[in-house]
C-alpha cells in the first residue's frame, strides 16, 4: 500500500519565532535570520546557543531567532560575545553585525577578537549602507554609490575607499574561516547557508574565529526595487567584494589541534 | 588569620578573587597596572577563571558585560581616562541591570593629566558617569583593610542590586603597602543562583538581556523601576565613619585618601584643644546626607576637604542646607596635602567662628 498522506517539505524552523519580520520589503535580514534558525535546528543546539545582536536594523533579531540573546552596544558585539564564550565555552555564541557595526565603529574589537582566535561565529551582513539610520555612507559603500551623506556618490578622495574588513580579518592569525556570500538568488542562498553552517561547525570544533560576510540587499535605502537590488549586488557590489572563500585553514588547524592533543596525552 | 603586608592594588585583586570574581578584562594604564598584573597571575592558577588583556578599555568593559550576562562575577579596573572610555558599557549595563565591579584608581586630570593621586572623578562616579541618568553605587576605601572589605562588599552589592559598583580610590591607595588580613575565599558555586543569565534555553523559554526599549511608555516604566531601586539603596546602603564627633564644634568632611590625611589633622588640632572631628562617607553614592544633617544639631561648621577644587562639597551643602556653614579646602591636580596643611585650614575656620 502506498502512503497517500501529503509530506511536509517546507516549514518554519523551530528556532524561528512566529513573529512577522519588521524588515523592509526586499531586505536580506529575514532570509539570513531563517538560515541561522535552520542551521541551529539542524545541529540541534537551540538549547546551548547564545546570540549577540548589536545596534542596527537587526538589533531586533531576538524578536525572531528563538535562542538566548544578549544585546551589545554598537560595534562591541564580539567583545560581549568574547565575555560570554570565555565564561561558558560549552555554549555556541554567534554575533549578528552590520557593516557599519563591524567595519567602522567595531573595527578594533573585530580585529582583536579574530587575532585572539576567539571561538565565535560572526554573521556579518554587508548592505553597503547604514540602514537603520536612514541610508548614510557606510565604510563598505562602493565608489560612486549615492547615499544621504554622499549625494554626489562616494568619492575616494573625500570619503575614502570601500573597506574590505573580511580581507583584513583574514590577515589575523587567529581567524580560520572567512567566506563571503550573498542572498540574492536561490543558489547564493544555499551557499550562504552552507557557509553559516561551517562557521558554526568551526566553533563547535574549537578551531578559532569564523566569519561569514553576506552581501545583502537594502532596496529602500538604495532606492531600487528588490529585483534591481539583487541585480546591483551581483553586478556592482561584487566588484568591490568578490564572493567566495577568503580564508579557510580549518583542515590544517584541525591537524594542529590533533597534534597538540596527542602531545598532551603523551606527556 | 595571618597578616600580610601588601600593596593596595594587589589587595583589591586578591580580595576580588576571594569574593568569587572569575572574570577580569582590562587595559594597561598607570597607576593601576598592578591590578591586572596580579589578576593574570592569580587567575592562571584557577581552572574556572578568565583573564583577558583587552585591546582597549571599551573592549574590556564590553567583555565584562558579556561575562556578567553569562552569570559570573566580573570586574575591570582602570584609571580616570580609561574610566571615561568605559562609560559606554557602564550605561548599557545599567540599562540591562547587569552586575559588575569597576575599580577607578583616580589620577590627575582633565585630559591625560598626570598619574598623581586625586579625587577629581567624584562627579563622574557619583552621577553615573555616562548617558541616560543612571546611578552606580560608589564605595571609597581609605585603608588596606578597607580595600579588602569594600572590594568583597562591592561584589555582593552588585549582585544584590544587579548594577555596577565603583570602587573609587587613587594611586596612593593603590601603591601604599599595609598589613591586611583576608577572609576565606568564597566558592563561586555557593553563590546565590541567578535566574536571568544567558546559559542556553534548556527546558525553558529563550531569554533576552537588552537595553533597547522603543516604546516610551515601557521605557518610562523601566526608568521608574530603576528610580525605586535607587531609592531603596539610599535607604539601606549608606555607610560612613564618625571620628571624634561627639563633642566636636567642627566636622571635617572627607573621603578616601583625603579622609586619612584629615584624620591626622584632627588628631593634631585636638592636641591643641580644638574640638574638631571627622565625618567620612564610605559610600559616596548613596551619600550619607541624613547622617550628616543629623550632626548639625550640635555642629555648625563643616570643613570639606577634597583632592579636587570642590565636588563632594555640593552634596554636603545639599545635605546640611542652612543648618551649618560649609567651608571648603581643596587641592586638585595631584597635590597631596599634609595633615599640617589641613590643621591650618581647620584653625582658620575656628578662628573665624563666633
Amino acid at each position: 500500500m502506498t502512503n497517500t498522506m501529503p509530506k511536509q517539505v517546507f516549514k518554519r524552523p523551530q528556532s524561528l519565532k512566529e513573529n512577522v519580520f519588521h524588515y523592509c520589503p526586499g531586505c536580506g535580514h529575514s532570509i539570513i535570520h531563517r538560515l541561522i534558525a535552520e542551521v541551529i535546528d539542524e545541529f540541534g543546539i537551540r538549547d546551548r546557543t547564545v546570540g549577540v545582536p548589536p545596534a542596527g536594523c537587526a538589533v531586533l533579531a531576538y524578536n525572531y531567532i528563538d535562542v538566548d540573546m544578549g544585546e551589545a552596544p554598537h560595534g562591541r558585539a564580539v567583545a560581549v560575545a568574547t565575555g560570554i564564550k570565555r565564561v561558558r565555552p560549552d555554549l555556541i555564541v554567534f554575533t549578528y553585525q552590520g557593516d557599519g557595526d563591524l567595519a567602522a565603529i567595531g573595527t578594533a574589537e573585530a580585529i582583536h577578537a579574530a587575532n585572539r582566535g576567539e571561538r565565535l561565529s560572526v554573521i556579518f551582513v554587508n548592505n553597503a549602507v547604514y540602514g537603520m539610520t536612514g541610508g548614510q555612507m557606510a565604510p563598505t559603500t562602493v565608489l560612486g554609490q549615492i547615499t544621504t551623506t554622499t549625494p554626489g556618490g562616494r568619492s575616494a578622495l573625500r570619503d575614502g575607499f570601500p573597506l574590505d574588513l573580511s580581507q583584513m580579518l583574514a590577515v589575523a592569525r587567529g581567524s580560520v574561516y572567512i567566506e563571503r556570500t550573498a542572498v540574492t538568488s536561490p543558489k547564493n542562498i544555499i551557499k550562504t547557508k552552507k557557509a553559516i553552517k561551517k562557521a558554526f561547525q568551526v566553533q563547535m570544533d574549537g578551531l578559532g574565529f569564523a566569519l561569514v560576510e553576506i552581501l545583502s540587499p537594502c532596496p529602500i535605502n538604495w532606492k531600487l526595487s528588490p529585483v534591481e537590488s539583487c541585480r546591483w549586488v551581483e553586478e556592482e557590489v561584487v566588484k568591490s567584494y568578490p564572493l567566495g572563500v577568503i580564508k579557510d585553514t580549518t583542515s590544517t588547524q584541525d591537524l594542529v589541534n590533533k597534534v597538540k592533543k596527542g602531545k598532551r596525552r603523551k606527556t | 588569620m595571618t597578616k600580610q603586608l601588601m600593596r593596595g592594588s594587589h589587595v583589591i585583586a586578591e580580595a576580588a578573587t576571594r569574593a568569587g570574581c572569575r572574570f577580569y578584562a582590562g587595559y594597561p594604564i598607570t597607576p593601576q597596572n598592578e591590578v591586572p598584573e596580579y589578576m593574570s597571575q592569580r587567575f592562571a592558577k584557577l581552572e574556572d577563571a578568565t583573564f583577558i588583556q583587552a585591546e582597549s578599555e571599551l573592549a574590556a568593559i564590553n567583555m565584562v558585560m558579556g561575562a556578567s550576562m553569562a552569570g559570573v562575577r566580573a570586574m575591570t579596573s582602570s584609571s580616570s581616562p580609561g574610566i571615561s572610555l568605559k562609560q559606554e558599557g557602564i550605561s548599557y549595563m545599567a540599562g540591562m541591570e547587569l552586575p559588575a565591579v569597576v575599580v577607578n584608581t583616580m589620577r590627575g586630570g582633565p585630559g591625560l593629566g598626570n598619574i598623581a593621586p586625586t579625587q577629581q572623578d567624584y562627579f563622574q562616579a557619583t552621577r553615573g558617569g555616562g548617558h541616560g541618568g543612571y546611578r552606580t553605587i560608589v564605595v571609597a576605601p581609605c585603608s588596606g583593610q578597607e580595600l579588602v572589605t569594600l572590594t568583597i562588599k562591592a561584589f555582593d552589592l552588585a549582585d544584590t542590586y544587579r548594577m555596577t559598583v565603583v570602587l573609587l580610590g587613587d594611586g596612593l591607595m593603590g601603591q601604599m603597602m599595609e598589613p591586611v588580613t583576608f577572609p576565606d575565599p568564597i566558592d563561586p558555586a555557593t553563590l546565590p543562583k541567578k535566574d536571568w543569565v544567558l546559559d542556553g534555553a534548556r527546558d525553558r523559554d529563550s531569554r533576552l538581556i537588552a537595553s533597547l526599549i522603543l516604546d516610551p511608555v515601557k521605557m518610562e516604566q523601566f526608568n521608574w523601576k530603576l528610580a525605586r531601586k535607587y531609592a531603596a539603596i539610599c535607604e539601606r546602603e549608606t555607610q560612613y565613619e564618625s571620628y571624634l564627633l561627639d563633642d566636636a564644634v567642627l566636622a571635617v568632611v572627607a573621603f578616601g585618601t583625603a579622609a586619612r590625611i584629615a584624620k591626622g589633622a584632627v588628631n593634631r588640632v585636638r592636641k591643641a584643644g580644638v574640638k574638631a572631628g571627622l565625618f567620612r562617607p564610605i559610600t559616596l553614592w548613596p551619600f550619607p546626607g541624613k547622617e550628616l544633617r543629623a550632626l548639625t544639631r550640635t555642629i555648625k561648621h563643616m570643613l570639606v576637604f577634597e583632592m579636587n577644587f570642590g565636588q563632594m562639597v555640593e552634596d554636603v551643602k545639599i545635605s546640611v542646607g542652612e543648618q551649618a556653614a560649609v567651608h571648603f579646602h581643596g587641592r586638585p591636580g595631584g597635590i597631596i596635602s599634609t595633615p599640617h596643611e589641613i590643621a591650618d585650614a581647620i584653625t582658620k575656620v575656628m578662628y573665624r567662628m563666633e
